[in-house]
């Protein structure tokens, strides 16, 4: 067997989805660890200064174009393999096993994923397109000030809550998703196996409480400022 | 243990053939004896059917000691029904008690086509295991058993991989009706064994393969299986079927 | 025809070789012509089927499970036999052969039997290297129990799964032969009928259950690996599939049917628990290693077991044989279980059952695990807990099963069981080669009368049936296709092969045209109770009688009143049963004309006439050393050819385990 090949089989498939998911995991603690900087009590001093950075530099906007890569393949070829996985049984059973044997949001991560899309969606039209969009655009182009960019978007209540369902969606993705792509590379043995799955619930609940903070956090900040 | 009788209703997936479109029917028995097997309340019901006339319901058993994997019957909702680590016909109707609907269906997965009521066709499995799922030595060619020592850690994790039973419940419980455990309690039971070191990164790639060709789902680490398997095959051995996988792949020698 | 057994001259430990060494040969070329039908796939028939693909034969196999590694001998448990002398402990391949021929209580043949014990320790290294994972020590190396009936430890195994993990190695094997294309695999498909063509087996007509068409396959030569008869009783450890039909077709062609009263009734298996009961469930015999067998010492005590105070416990077996004590051979252990539960000491609520129990065992391992490791003082429950983890460790699953089928924990109440029927030691009669009385039919592990004897010891039928698939027919059949090299395939539309498939249409037909009232589990079961009656563990002459009348009319009340619904073109379990319990009635006539025949005691066959003032079986060398092989002259008449045994070796004596 040829690369191709080994990557055409469904262990193959499923390792792209795990390495992606693995990468998308590593961008994940990157974008918390310098958003968290919106807690620094200094009016968005030293946030804005990081972004200001990520934005401006190269190496990160190379990189960025990995993740979007990243993105789509973990994209296309997981709802690929979710959509061809049911097609499998064709005359489906009549009682289910519901929890009995399984979680449910093991079962669900092709929707939990679809929901973390719509999520993303909605964050860069917030966020990155504008700003990119003048980065490339727009020869008038300044860094937009992120902070209060963010205090602005965060202002309506049901952009919060968005926000608050995507991370709730991610937080049950990561839930599986962790442990999940050890168990892909072969890593979850019986000594490792217990480990990775407290650490992936940890990881899970973590992030994504970290994530969720921060819209809540802008619009109670906001709402002080209207005030 | 007190025995008691029971009155119960079935309803159970009947089929005449491949071909045909199959339907529920719902059927009584009465007196099942908390004392019997599930197949053998089957069989009084079958007995039942014959002395009205009918046609008795087609499943599949041989041995009924939980051996031979030839049992297959989805128990409301639960492939072998719900007792852990038990097949079809070491269920035992102490499970139950008098009232009890019970709903019976084949195994449902498109590479295990009906062929009647609730057997199946799990072929598939014997390709799977044709397309590498051995050590190619022929006979008469052995060295002395003992000259080749085996971790006695090692040797018991390969039985217990190899006393897959090949019953095909892990698919039937697989809500992507993946063949991900069977494949790889055979994998782990040779790669476990230094008899099986030379073929392991060809075998792990050809059973692969061969279990896409049949069209089985791609393994999404859901975990029903390891859940429902009568003999309690693990996870670890899909964990372990990826790292060969992944050996296999990485390898760079031309038959891997 | 006289009956040839083909036994090579020559002293016995040389009599394999030389065969071996002078036997004829089929060359490369002249293999890939010839057509080989093997019907099962146990370990008999996957063994051979693949050994015989390796060499290049053209091999076609049948089994009628879905599967071709779901034939019975996958549940075989305990363990199989080789004279490895690992252990140290004194074995030899002359011990082998000496305690298969005593256990077998003199009624085999010495050239066999020593072959087998030859070849044994060649299986473990074949199985080992195929990946066989059997349990091994510390060290690495391989690990060994004790069997009933012998003071060595030979025996290998897998946990309680022997059967399977040899199995499991036989299919791998063969499925590795499908995917080279040397075997073609026909799944559930049933041979109905042995094709003739000018006296020689030259094919079968099988039936394809799932469609129920029947097929017509040529063969050059046909091995019938297909297993015993023990469902025969309806009630026994056999898988519910298991059946005579292969077999009692050959007879029926004329094959001469070898010993077919020698059954073996096992000590050990779960005890009937009502009328519903289907099959009986073995505990494996390996059991006996560890557990002690008793009753109480008061008729009809009601008390439970841990009730009843050591002193007032009868250990029959340690009792009655010190020298083997719980380790008796199987009719031994089986008929002293029988002349407990008769008396009126049995227990548990039916009374038809004797305590396996295995507290001494847990403290015994309990006290070893606690002093190694290092504590010395550790109070009962300590030692218990340690001690019941070893136990969990050697006979776990088996353990599960008992209690999944009693909802009794046999940790903590000992197991309740009582004997079974087992296995079949008569089959087709066979000669050295394997070969029946029609040239080019070969019969092969249970489904021959050959190794055996009377008795058959624990972990001795895996050993034969892989034997004589791995190790004698690739020899065997050689030499007898070396003059058939020149015949071409015949084609399926020859006469023969029509009549055939016409004899088995018309069969099938009649059965389904009865359209009566009863069901054939209904018969099945009537025979069976007329079996375990008068045919069973003990057996006399005014039963034997009337066992043959009643079952004579049972099976016209068959031919006139089964009912059999669905159709024939299609997947019909009740026809498939109702084909196999047909054959079943007509051989269980011949299994009580052979008991009656024999007015003897020996191994599993008790006449009640010849027994001894202690009740031990009394064999007559006089009158009967010798295979009784019967051919089949017309519905209910049977005419018997004798083949004297010859004991150049080994001297019969009175078999003694006091
Ligand atoms: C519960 C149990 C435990 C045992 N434990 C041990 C043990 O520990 N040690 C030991 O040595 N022995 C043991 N035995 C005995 C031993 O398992 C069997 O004697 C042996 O496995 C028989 O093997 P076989 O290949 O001859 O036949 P089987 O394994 O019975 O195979 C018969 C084959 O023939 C096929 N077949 C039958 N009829 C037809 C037909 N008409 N058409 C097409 N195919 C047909 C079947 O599909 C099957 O493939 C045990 C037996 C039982 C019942
Ligand atoms: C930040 C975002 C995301 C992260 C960190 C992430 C992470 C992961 C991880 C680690 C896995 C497990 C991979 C494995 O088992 O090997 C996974 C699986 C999956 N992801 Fe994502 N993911 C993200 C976004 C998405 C999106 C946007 C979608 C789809 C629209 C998606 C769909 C899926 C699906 C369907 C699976 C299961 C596929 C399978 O197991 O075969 N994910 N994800
Ligand atoms: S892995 Fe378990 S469930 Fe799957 S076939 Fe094997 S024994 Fe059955
Ligand atoms: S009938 Fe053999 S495992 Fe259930």
């Amino acid at each position: 067997m040829n690369w191709k090949d080994y990557f055409s089989t469904s262990i193959g498939k499923k390792i792209l989805v795990g390495a992606t998911g693995l990468f998308l995991i590593i961008f994940l603690v990157v974008h918390c660890y310098v958003n968290a900087m919106v807690f620094w009590p200094d009016n968005g001093k030293h946030f804005t200064d990081a972004a200001a950075f990520m934005g401006g530099n190269a190496a990160i906007r190379i990189v960025e174009i990995g993740l979007f890569a990243a993105f789509f393949i973990h994209i296309i070829q997981s709802l690929m393999l979710a959509s061809q996985n049911a097609k499998r049984r064709s005359e489906g059973y009549a009682v289910k096993a519901g929890n009995k044997t399984s979680k449910w949001y093991s079962r669900s991560m092709g929707l939990l994923g679809t929901l973390i899309l719509l999520f993303l969606i909605l964050h860069l039209y917030h966020f990155w397109g504008p700003n990119r969009y003048g980065q490339f655009f727009d020869p008038t182009w300044k860094e937009d000030n992120l902070y209060n960019n963010m205090l602005f978007t965060f202002k309506e209540l049901w952009v919060v809550i968005v926000y608050l369902l995507g991370c709730v969606s991610l937080c049950w993705h990561l839930m599986h998703g962790v442990a999940s792509s050890m168990q892909t590379f072969g890593l979850a043995t019986h000594r490792y196996k217990g480990m990775i799955k407290s650490v992936g619930m940890i990881f899970a609940i973590l992030i994504p409480l970290m994530f969720a903070s921060m819209p809540v956090y802008m619009h109670c900040l906001s709402t002080c400022m209207a005030h | 243990m007190e025995h008691y009788n029971m009155n119960l209703t079935l309803k159970v997936w009947k089929q005449k053939n491949c071909k045909e479109k199959g339907k529920f029917e719902t059927f009584q028995v009465s007196n099942i004896s908390s004392e019997m097997s599930f197949l053998e309340m089957f069989d009084i019901l079958n007995e039942q059917l014959v002395a009205e006339g009918k046609e008795p319901i087609a499943f599949d058993h041989d041995c009924r000691e939980g051996i031979c994997g030839m049992c297959s019957m989805y128990i409301n909702g639960r492939p072998h029904g719900p007792w852990h680590q038990t097949t079809t016909c070491q269920l035992h109707m102490r499970e139950y008690k008098d009232g009890d609907t019970i709903v019976v269906e084949p195994w449902r997965a498109n590479s295990f086509p009906v062929i009647k009521d609730l057997v199946v066709d799990r072929t598939a499995f014997d390709r799977i295991i044709a397309a590498g799922g051995y050590i190619s030595v022929n006979t008469g060619n052995a060295q002395d058993a003992n000259c080749l020592p085996i971790d006695k850690q090692k040797a018991d994790e390969s039985f217990a991989a190899a006393s897959c039973i090949g019953c095909g419940a892990c698919v039937a419980a697989c809500p992507n009706a993946s063949a991900m455990l069977f494949v790889s309690a055979k994998v782990s039971h040779l790669a476990l064994l230094p008899q099986g070191d030379p073929e392991r990164k060809m075998r792990a790639s050809n059973m692969v393969k061969q279990m896409d060709i049949e069209g089985f789902g791609s393994c999404t680490n859901i975990g029903a299986c390891e859940a429902e398997c009568p003999k309690g095959i693990s996870l670890e051995n899909i964990a372990r079927l990826n790292r060969e996988y992944i050996g296999a792949m990485f390898s760079g020698s031309k038959e891997g | 025809m006289a009956l040839n057994s083909k036994i090579p001259a020559g002293p016995l430990d040389k009599k394999w070789e030389t065969y071996k060494s002078t036997c004829k040969l089929v060359n490369p070329a002249n293999k890939r012509q010839l057509e080989i039908i093997v019907v099962g796939t146990g370990l008999a028939g996957a063994s051979a089927a693949a050994s015989l693909g390796e060499m290049g034969y053209k091999v076609k196999a049948f089994c009628f499970q879905d599967s071709p590694r779901r034939a019975h001998s996958i549940a075989a448990q305990g363990g199989i036999n080789a004279a490895k002398n690992y252990q140290n402990d004194g074995d030899s391949t002359y011990r082998l052969f000496y305690d298969t021929i005593k256990g077998g209580d003199y009624r085999a043949r010495e050239g066999n039997v020593h072959r087998l014990a030859e070849v044994s320790a060649n299986i473990i290294d074949q199985c080992v290297a195929q990946g066989v994972p059997f349990a091994r020590e510390y060290g690495g190396l391989l690990s060994n129990r004790s069997f009933g009936g012998t003071q060595v430890q030979r025996t290998f195994y897998a946990a309680g799964q022997t059967g399977q993990q040899l199995l499991i190695g036989a299919y791998q094997g063969l499925e590795r032969q499908i995917s080279l294309g040397t075997v073609t695999m026909y799944n559930r498909h049933e041979m109905l009928e042995v094709v003739k063509i000018d006296g020689k087996a030259r094919g079968i007509i099988a039936r394809d259950l799932v469609t129920g068409e029947l097929e017509r396959h040529f063969g050059h030569a046909v091995l019938l690996c297909t297993g015993g008869y023990g469902n025969v009783f309806y009630l026994s450890t056999n898988a519910m599939g298991s059946n005579a039909t292969a077999v009692w077709k050959a007879h029926k062609q004329g094959a001469y049917f070898g010993n077919p009263c020698f059954t073996q009734i096992h000590p050990t298996c779960i005890p009937v628990s009502g009328d519903h009961q289907s099959k009986l469930t073995l505990m494996s015999e390996s059991l006996r290693n560890d557990g002690r067998i008793w009753v109480p010492k008061k008729q009809a005590d009601t008390r439970k077991a841990f009730d009843i105070p050591e002193e007032e416990r009868d250990y029959y077996l340690e009792r009655r044989y010190p020298a083997f004590g719980n380790l008796v051979p199987r009719d031994v252990a089986s008929r002293a279980a029988k002349e407990r539960c008769d008396a009126g000491y049995g227990v548990g609520s039916s009374k038809m059952a004797v305590y396996l129990d295995f507290a001494s065992a847990i403290e015994r391992y309990g006290k070893v695990e606690a002093h190694k490791q290092g504590k010395s003082n550790a109070d009962k429950a300590t030692i218990y807990a340690m001690g019941k983890d070893v136990v969990k460790e050697k006979y776990g699953n088996l353990f599960e099963m008992y209690e999944k089928i009693t909802g009794e924990n046999p940790y903590e109440i000992p197991m309740r069981i009582y004997p079974a029927v087992h296995y079949t030691m008569g089959g087709l009669w066979v000669d050295y080669e394997l070969m029946t009385n029609i040239p080019g039919l070969y019969a092969l592990g249970e489904a021959n009368f050959s190794d055996h004897g009377a008795n058959r010891l624990g972990a001795s039928a895996l050993m034969q049936g892989l034997a004589d698939g791995y190790f004698v027919i690739p020899y065997t059949l050689g030499n007898n296709l070396a003059d058939d090299i020149r015949t071409k395939s015949i084609p399926t539309d020859h006469p023969a092969f029509v009549a055939a498939e016409k004899e088995v249409s018309d069969r099938i037909n009649k059965l389904m045209s009865i359209k009566g009232k009863e069901s054939v589990e209904s018969f099945h079961k009537r025979l069976g109770k007329i079996m375990w009656d008068k045919c069973g563990m003990g057996r006399n002459a005014k039963g034997l009688k009337e066992a043959i009348e009643e079952i004579k009319a049972l099976r016209k009340e068959f031919w006139s009143n089964v009912r059999i619904p669905g159709e024939i073109k299609e997947f019909n379990t009740e026809l498939d049963k109702a084909g196999r319990v047909a054959d079943f009635m007509e051989l269980g006539e011949l299994m009580c004309m052979d008991a009656l025949n024999r007015q003897e005691s020996c191994g599993g066959h008790f006449r009640e006439e010849s027994q001894t003032e202690e009740g031990e079986a009394l064999r007559d060398d006089e009158k009967y050393m010798y295979v009784s092989a019967w051919e089949f002259k017309g519905e209910s008449q049977f005419e018997m050819h004798k083949e004297d045994l010859v004991y150049d070796v080994v001297h019969p004596s009175a078999r003694s385990y006091k």
